[in-house]
């Protein structure tokens, strides 16, 4: 073999060597953010027990506000990933108060109505806007049964780095899946005094809200959708 | 004198129109830059009411795009000669309207910069994304349509270039009645009766803006329209507004039968302030009732009556727009059905919308870029309907 032949070769060898270590990084976290590695083994959801949510205590949405950088601002055009409902069943007078956000559905229909693919739902289970992708036409809001989005109105300052947020596009509550990532709890369950929100895998059995939503009765939101939501309440 | 001919003062008449046209469409896009410097923050949307006028502006031209087509399919596929000489002018109107809707549309858009995501990121299950495919193939489709008609060489083509224009445009109009029938948890929406319903709104529609821009030119050009073509241009309008009011009718109908809609019909049709107001003065009397009498009346339905007709065929269309659109937003979202509700996000409460100059701006530079279009090319091309001999009809 010539001379020329060997340094070729060598070449190739050391190019191919490069580029997979180059791309094989990429690849990995590309299954990581879709959270392909988890496929089936995990879901994850909220259990919320609305007897112990106190009316009037806001502890959630602050929490939420401050770890997703959002303004707190409640003025129509104000993003509010989750927020305290009140409610009053007008045939019994019973009141109850829950907090609302993205219900993180199993068949999300603003991920079907999202004409470039930016509403995605992760294998874990968590429903997510992307970014890049998203064009800002809001048909997932019209889509919405829970009124879960918002669309950013005006240009942000102070972003947190964790939660990239941006201009004209839509988004929701996450999760905190960068929590969730790190084996952290969602800043809202963290932060309810009561421990009213119990999250959790709902695909383990051996998990606590397995356990729970198997002994205690409890409801999904709007369950004649059929949409599976992956938020729970108990006591509704 | 000669600087005062007819002629002369004709083309100078045409250049004023344009420039304002041009005026108004750089308007809207002064708006557009507006938008995008700010945010939708200038708009007056916001997160209950996500679609407002512009809205409204785009898919009454694109409703419209799809219906004035009508008049070339009962050319091409029906085959009357009368309709035939006018498949031209309706294929560029629709052209031009397709063109202006699609343009508001996309300026709307949160991220209109990013419209080249939206043209290579297709999620085969949003009907946003069907429609991005209706609406570019109805384009190619009514060019390749006018090609056929208007190059000697290609008209052995012009049947079945008429025929896939006709049968397109019912996927384009079923396409635009689903974006709001696959909404399975709003109130106004999620129904299987809107896309017919809009396909027959179509009709009215395209049929209204037809007859304007047909009356606009004939009286440019000093010609009477013939009175034959006219009695049957006329009487197929009111047929058409006649079957749009029966199918608006048969949808509020079937809402009010059941139980759960009923406290929406009542807001969109007694109780609900401004959208009963324009859903009975705006879209029954007149857009429906008084153009109807305009049309059928004895002694009436000449060519002046029957443009005034469409006029208000047309602003029916926009409060019946604003109606459907705004209204169906601005009722409460039924998150909990059975309870009282409040929140800090206006759950419960009836959304508050009050359009912004901004947008209303953005609507009309649509319109403005409809009628450069049409205009521009009816004086390049031969668009004008070219009458033929009576017998022949």
């Amino acid at each position: 073999m010539s001379e020329i032949n060997v340094q070729r070769r060598q070449f190739l060898k050391m190019s191919m060597g490069v580029a997979a270590v180059a791309i094989a990084p990429g690849v990995f976290l590309f299954d990581m953010a879709h959270g392909k590695a988890d496929a089936n083994k995990v879901r994850w959801g909220m259990l919320i027990e609305t007897a112990n949510c106190a009316e009037g205590c806001n502890d959630c949405v602050t929490a939420c506000n401050t770890e997703n950088g959002l303004s707190g601002g409640v003025s129509s055009t104000d993003s509010q990933w989750i927020r305290k409902i009140e409610i009053k069943d007008i045939s019994t007078g019973r009141e109850t108060s829950l907090p609302m956000m993205c219900q993180h559905c199993e068949h999300p229909p603003c991920v079907d109505v999202c004409p470039t693919g930016a509403s995605f739902k992760r294998a874990d289970g968590i429903v997510l806007v992307d970014k890049h992708l998203c064009i800002g036409c809001r048909y997932c809001i019209m889509a919405c049964p829970y009124k879960a989005r918002s669309f950013v109105h005006e240009p942000l300052q102070n972003q947190n780095p964790d939660v990239p947020r941006g201009k004209g596009t839509v988004e929701s509550c996450t999760m905190c899946v960068h929590r969730i990532d790190q084996g952290k709890q969602p800043a809202c369950a963290e932060a309810c005094p009561n421990k009213s929100i119990l999250f959790g895998n709902l695909n383990d059995p051996d998990s606590e809200i397995a356990t729970r939503i198997r002994t205690v009765a409890s409801a999904q939101v709007r369950a004649d959708l059929g949409l599976n939501p992956g938020v729970r309440y108990q006591g509704l | 004198m000669h600087s005062h001919s007819p002629f002369l003062l004709k083309n100078r008449l045409f250049y004023i129109l344009t420039s304002i046209a041009a005026l108004i469409v750089l308007a809207g896009l002064y708006s557009v830059h507006l938008m995008e410097e700010h945010g939708h923050i200038i708009t007056g949307m916001n997160n209950q009411i996500v679609w407002g006028i512009p809205h409204v502006f785009a898919i009454f031209m694109i409703v419209a795009a799809s219906g004035v087509l009508n008049v070339s399919s009962i050319g091409s596929v029906f085959n009357k000669p009368a309709y035939k000489a006018r498949a031209p002018l309706a294929g560029l109107l629709s052209i031009a309207m397709l063109a202006g809707g699609l343009t508001v549309l996309m300026l709307d858009l949160g991220r209109p910069d990013r419209i080249i995501v939206a043209a290579t990121n297709f999620n085969l299950t949003s009907v946003f994304a069907w429609n991005v495919v209706l609406y570019s193939v109805m384009f190619a489709a009514v060019v390749a349509y006018l090609w056929t008609m208007m190059e000697a060489r290609m008209q052995p083509w012009s049947k079945q270039a008429g025929f896939v224009v006709f049968i397109w445009r019912f996927a384009l109009t079923t396409g635009t009645g689903v974006i709001f029938s696959f909404l399975v948890a709003r109130q106004a929406y999620g129904s299987a009766i809107l896309p017919p319903m809009f396909i027959v709104i179509s009709f009215a529609w395209g049929l209204a803006v037809f007859h304007i821009v047909q009356s606009a030119i004939y009286q440019w050009n000093s010609k009477t329209l013939d009175e034959y073509v006219q009695k049957r241009m006329k009487n197929l309008l009111g047929l058409f507004v006649v079957a749009a009011l029966y199918f608006v009718a048969v949808y509020h109908l079937t809402n009010l039968y059941f139980a759960r809609q009923v406290e929406f019909e009542h807001f969109i049709l007694a109780g609900g302030g401004i959208y009963p107001l324009l859903f009975w003065a705006g879209y029954v009397v007149l857009g429906n009732l008084l153009p109807l009498l305009l049309i059928y009346l004895p002694g009436w339905g000449k060519s002046q009556h029957v443009a005034v007709a469409s006029a208000m065929v047309i602003l029916g269309g926009f409060a019946f727009l604003y109606v459907f659109i705004i209204g169906g937003q601005a009722f409460p979202l039924s998150i909990f059905p059975g309870f009282e509700v409040k929140s800090s996000f206006g759950d419960g409460v009836i959304g508050l919308y009050s359009p912004s100059l901004p947008e209303v701006l953005l609507g009309f530079g649509g319109v403005g870029i409809a009628f450069l279009i049409t205009a521009v090319g009816i004086r390049v091309l031969n668009f004008v309907p070219r009458e033929l001999p009576k017998k022949a009809l």
